[in-house]
C-alpha cells in the first residue's frame, strides 16, 4: 500500500497503449466524451486569454495541461458528489454540463454573472451542478470539503466529496486541518493535490515536495496516499473511481497526488519567463493529456486526425458562438450593466439598516459619483428607519 | 536624488537595511528569485544571496511565526504578505504572539518583525485582491501600524519600522506603486517622477513613525486621511473649493493625536476619509479622539467618508470606492452646517 505514495500509477505507456493492473477498461464512446471535454476545456481556456488580452475581461487563468485531472476525476465520480474546487478546475463544469456562456457570464462581470459581479472572472459556482464557490484564498476549501463529507456521512448519504489543492497551497495550515479531520472521522472525501510543479514563481520544492512525494503526506496522517500520471486521462479515472469506491463505502479518505505540469503562466498577471526557461513548457513532463488520449484512441482504431480536426473545428464554433452571446448580456465596460445598488445585497440574509441607508446613498449618487438631494443625512435616517421597519 | 515610484523606494529601504544591518533578512512568497509578484524585492536575493532574501511556502501563517523566532534570534525580519487580503491565516500569530511577546513576557523576550503588505482596491482585485484591513491591526495593542502615501514617506517609514524594536505591518497602498492615484480611474495616470513625493534621496533616511504630516494647509475644515486617500482628498478638496487643510496621518498606531488635534481645533470642521468598510472602521477611533479632544472647538459633526460595509465588489469598484465627489460633498455639507 505504502508505495502507491512513492510510485506513480499509469496505465497509458509511452506508445500510448492501455496496460497494467490501474487499466480501467473504458469504452471507446467514453475515452471520446472524455477527449471532447478535455478539448473544449482547452479551447474554452485559449479563447478567455485572448479575450483578457483584447481588454474584454479583466483576469483570466488556464487550465492549459491540467484538463485530464479535473475533465477525469469529474467522470469518475458521481453527478451528486460534492466538488470543492481550487482556481484551476474549470474542466469540472465542463464534465457536468455547464453552460459554457455562465462560465463567459461571470468572467464578464455582465447582467447574468452567477456571482453578481462581486467576484474575480474564475471564480465560479454552481450550487445545482454540486460545484462549490472559488475563495480567491488559497487552501480553505480542503477542510471544508472534509466538513461537506463528514455531514454526508452523519445524514446517511452516499454522496461523498472531492476537493483540489495545488501542491504550493499544500503548505498552509487548512491542509492540515484537511487531513487530521479527515482521518479523526473517516470522512468520505478524495483529497486531490494538483502538483502541476509551479506554485507562481517557486516549484514544488518550496512546497516540501524535493525529497518527498506530496501522496506520501497521507500516510503520516493514516490515509491511504496515492501517486498518479496526471496527464494519463485512464490512470487519473481508474485511481479516482477507486478513491470514490473506498469513500463510498466507508473506508474514509484518499490522498491522491496528480503530478502533472502548468503550462501556461499562473495567471494572465504573471510572466513565467522571469523565473523558468522560456521554453520549459514545451518539454511537458509527462507529456500533453490531450495529445495522449487522442493517439491512444487513434491506435485503438477509435479515431482519426480528420476526426480532431473536425472536433476542434466543432468546439471553436461552439466556443465563439457561446462567448457572442455572453457579451450580448453585457461586458464590465459597454452593454447592459448589472445595478450597482445590488452590491448591498447577500451581505447578509436580510439586509439591516446601516446598509439599506448606504444604499439610498449610492442609490441618490447621480451618473458622475456626485451624491444627489437624498444625501441630506436626516431624510435619509428617516427613510432607513422606515425601510427597517417594513423589512 | 532620484525620481522613484513606491516600488523602486520600498526596494531601496530595503536594499539599504540589508547593506546596512546584516541582521535584516527579508522573506515571503515569490520575493526572492522572482522579486515579488509587485517587483518590489526585485534583485535584492541576487546582490544578497538566499539567506538573506528567502522565498517561502505559500503559507502566512508559517512566515510570519518564523519571523518571530527569527526575531527572537536576534535577526530583524521583513516578512511580505503578498496581498493584505491573505493575512488572516497568520492573524492568530500576529495578535496571540508578535504583538504580546514583549508583554507576556515582561521585556524577556521580544521580536522586531517588519510585515509589508499591499492594501486597497481600485485594480479590478476582487474581494481577495483589493481589502483594506488596517483598522482590524490597529485594534490590537503590542503592534505599530502604518500607512504611507508616497515614495519618500514610504521608503523613510520602512527604514523606520525595520529599525523600530517593535513589530510594525506596514501598509502598502498598491494603487499608488506607480503613481499618486486621485480617484478618478478616466483620467490617464500621473506618474510618480511628476509628483515632489517621488524625489526620493537614494541613500539612507528615516520618517519617524508615530508622526502625522500636514500636506495641504488650510483653515476651514480638516481632512483626516491615509494611503491612497490623501490624494483622493486633494482632488475633492479642490472640487469643493474649500480651504481644508488636510492632514496624511502615515501612523495608524501609535497615533499622532496633537498634529491631528491642534488642526482640527483651528479650523473646527473635520472629516474622516478611509477606503475600508465604515462600521467599526478605523475612521471612528479618529473621530472620537477627535471629539474628546476638540469638542469645544467644533462647528458641525464630524462625517466620515468610507466604502461601504460590503466586500469590495469586482464589477463595481468606482461605484465602492469613496472617490472625490463623495468627499467633496461632505465637506460641502460640513460647511453649511450649523
Amino acid at each position: 500500500m505504502e508505495s502507491l505514495a512513492v510510485q506513480m500509477v499509469r496505465v497509458l505507456d509511452d506508445a500510448q497503449h492501455a496496460c497494467g493492473p490501474w487499466n480501467p477498461h473504458l469504452e471507446a464512446t467514453d475515452l471520446q466524451v472524455g477527449l471532447r471535454y478535455m478539448l473544449l476545456t482547452r479551447i474554452f481556456d485559449d479563447r478567455m486569454q485572448r479575450m483578457q488580452r483584447q481588454g474584454k475581461i479583466s483576469f483570466y487563468m488556464k487550465s492549459t495541461g491540467e484538463e485530464a485531472v479535473s475533465v477525469a476525476q469529474a467522470m469518475a465520480l458521481q453527478p451528486g458528489d460534492m466538488c470543492f474546487p481550487s482556481y484551476r478546475n474549470q474542466g469540472l463544469h465542463i464534465v457536468r454540463g455547464r453552460n459554457l456562456v455562465d462560465l463567459m457570464c461571470q468572467c464578464l462581470s455582465n447582467t447574468r454573472d452567477m456571482c453578481k459581479g462581486r467576484q474575480m472572472p474564475i471564480m465560479y459556482h454552481w450550487g445545482s451542478g454540486n460545484i462549490f464557490s472559488i475563495s480567491g484564498n488559497l487552501g480553505t476549501q480542503f477542510p471544508q470539503a472534509v466538513g461537506w463529507a463528514m455531514a454526508a456521512a452523519i445524514k446517511g448519504e452516499d454522496r461523498i466529496a472531492a476537493s483540489w489543492i495545488g501542491e504550493g497551497a499544500s503548505a498552509e495550515a487548512d491542509f492540515h486541518y484537511a487531513m487530521t479531520f479527515a482521518e479523526v472521522y473517516r470522512a468520505p472525501v478524495i483529497l486531490n493535490i494538483v502538483n502541476n510543479q509551479w506554485a507562481i514563481s517557486t516549484f514544488q520544492g518550496f512546497a516540501g515536495g524535493e525529497h518527498r512525494t506530496f501522496a506520501a503526506r497521507g500516510l503520516g496522517y493514516g490515509i491511504p496516499g496515492i501517486r498518479v500520471d496526471g496527464n494519463d486521462f485512464l490512470a487519473v479515472y481508474a485511481v479516482t473511481q477507486w478513491a470514490a469506491e473506498r469513500a463510498r463505502k466507508g473506508s474514509g479518505a484518499t490522498v491522491i497526488e496528480l503530478v502533472t505540469y502548468r503550462a501556461a503562466a499562473h495567471s494572465t498577471s504573471d510572466d513565467p519567463a522571469r523565473y523558468r526557461p522560456r521554453d520549459e513548457w514545451r518539454s511537458w513532463p509527462l507529456g500533453d493529456p490531450i495529445d495522449r488520449l487522442r493517439s491512444h484512441l487513434i491506435a485503438l482504431g477509435e479515431w482519426s486526425q480528420e476526426r480532431h480536426a473536425a472536433l476542434e473545428k466543432e468546439l471553436e464554433a461552439h466556443v465563439v458562438s457561446c462567448w457572442k452571446e455572453a457579451v450580448s448580456y453585457g461586458t464590465l465596460t459597454q452593454g447592459p450593466k448589472l445595478d450597482p445598488v445590488t452590491m448591498f445585497d447577500d451581505v447578509y440574509a436580510q439586509i439591516p439598516p446601516h446598509l439599506i441607508r448606504q444604499r439610498a446613498r449610492l442609490q441618490a449618487m447621480d451618473a458622475q459619483g456626485s451624491p444627489g438631494v437624498a444625501e441630506d443625512r436626516r431624510v435619509l435616517d428617516r427613510e432607513a428607519r422606515f425601510i427597517a421597519k417594513e423589512v | 536624488m532620484a525620481h522613484m515610484n513606491m516600488v523602486h523606494a520600498i526596494n531601496s529601504a530595503m536594499d539599504i537595511m540589508l547593506e546596512r544591518d546584516p541582521r535584516v533578512v527579508i522573506m515571503g512568497e515569490d520575493i526572492g528569485f522572482f522579486g515579488g509578484v509587485f517587483r518590489c524585492t526585485d534583485g535584492l536575493q541576487r546582490k544578497y544571496g538566499e539567506q538573506r532574501v528567502l522565498d517561502t511556502p505559500i503559507a502566512e501563517g508559517g512566515i510570519v511565526a518564523a519571523a518571530i523566532g527569527m526575531g527572537v534570534n536576534g535577526l530583524k525580519p521583513v516578512a511580505e504578505i503578498q496581498f493584505a487580503d491573505y493575512i488572516y491565516p497568520a492573524f492568530d500569530q500576529i495578535v496571540s504572539e508578535l504583538a504580546r511577546l514583549r508583554y507576556r513576557s515582561a521585556g524577556e523576550f521580544s521580536a522586531a518583525v517588519t510585515i509589508r503588505t499591499p492594501c486597497g482596491g481600485g485594480i479590478r482585485g476582487g474581494q481577495t485582491h483589493s481589502q483594506s484591513p488596517e483598522g482590524i491591526f490597529t485594534h490590537v495593542c503590542g503592534i505599530k501600524v502604518v500607512m504611507p502615501s508616497n515614495p519618500f514617506d514610504a521608503k523613510g517609514l520602512l527604514i523606520s519600522s525595520i529599525e523600530d524594536e517593535d513589530p510594525v505591518v506596514f501598509f502598502e497602498p498598491k494603487r499608488l506603486y506607480n503613481g499618486p492615484f486621485d480617484g478618478d480611474p478616466e483620467k490617464p495616470a500621473v506618474p510618480w517622477s511628476a509628483h515632489p513625493q517621488g524625489n526620493v534621496p537614494d541613500g539612507y533616511y528615516t520618517v519617524p513613525i508615530g508622526r502625522a504630516t500636514v500636506v495641504r494647509e488650510g483653515g476651514e475644515v480638516t481632512v483626516l486621511a491615509y494611503g491612497t486617500m490623501v490624494h483622493v482628498a486633494e482632488a475633492a478638496v479642490r472640487l469643493a473649493g474649500v480651504d481644508a487643510e488636510i492632514i496624511d496621518v502615515r501612523t495608524l498606531a501609535p497615533l499622532d493625536v496633537d498634529t491631528l488635534c491642534s488642526s482640527v481645533c483651528k479650523t473646527g470642521r473635520c472629516v474622516v476619509v478611509h477606503e475600508a468598510t465604515r462600521f467599526s472602521g478605523y475612521g471612528a477611533e479618529l473621530v472620537a479622539t477627535v471629539q474628546e479632544e476638540c469638542f469645544w472647538k467644533l462647528e458641525a459633526p464630524i462625517l466620515r467618508i468610507t466604502g461601504w460595509d460590503t466586500p469590495y465588489p469586482h464589477a463595481f469598484e468606482w461605484e465602492y470606492f469613496p472617490g472625490p465627489r463623495r468627499i467633496a460633498a461632505a465637506l460641502r455639507e460640513v460647511m453649511t452646517a450649523a
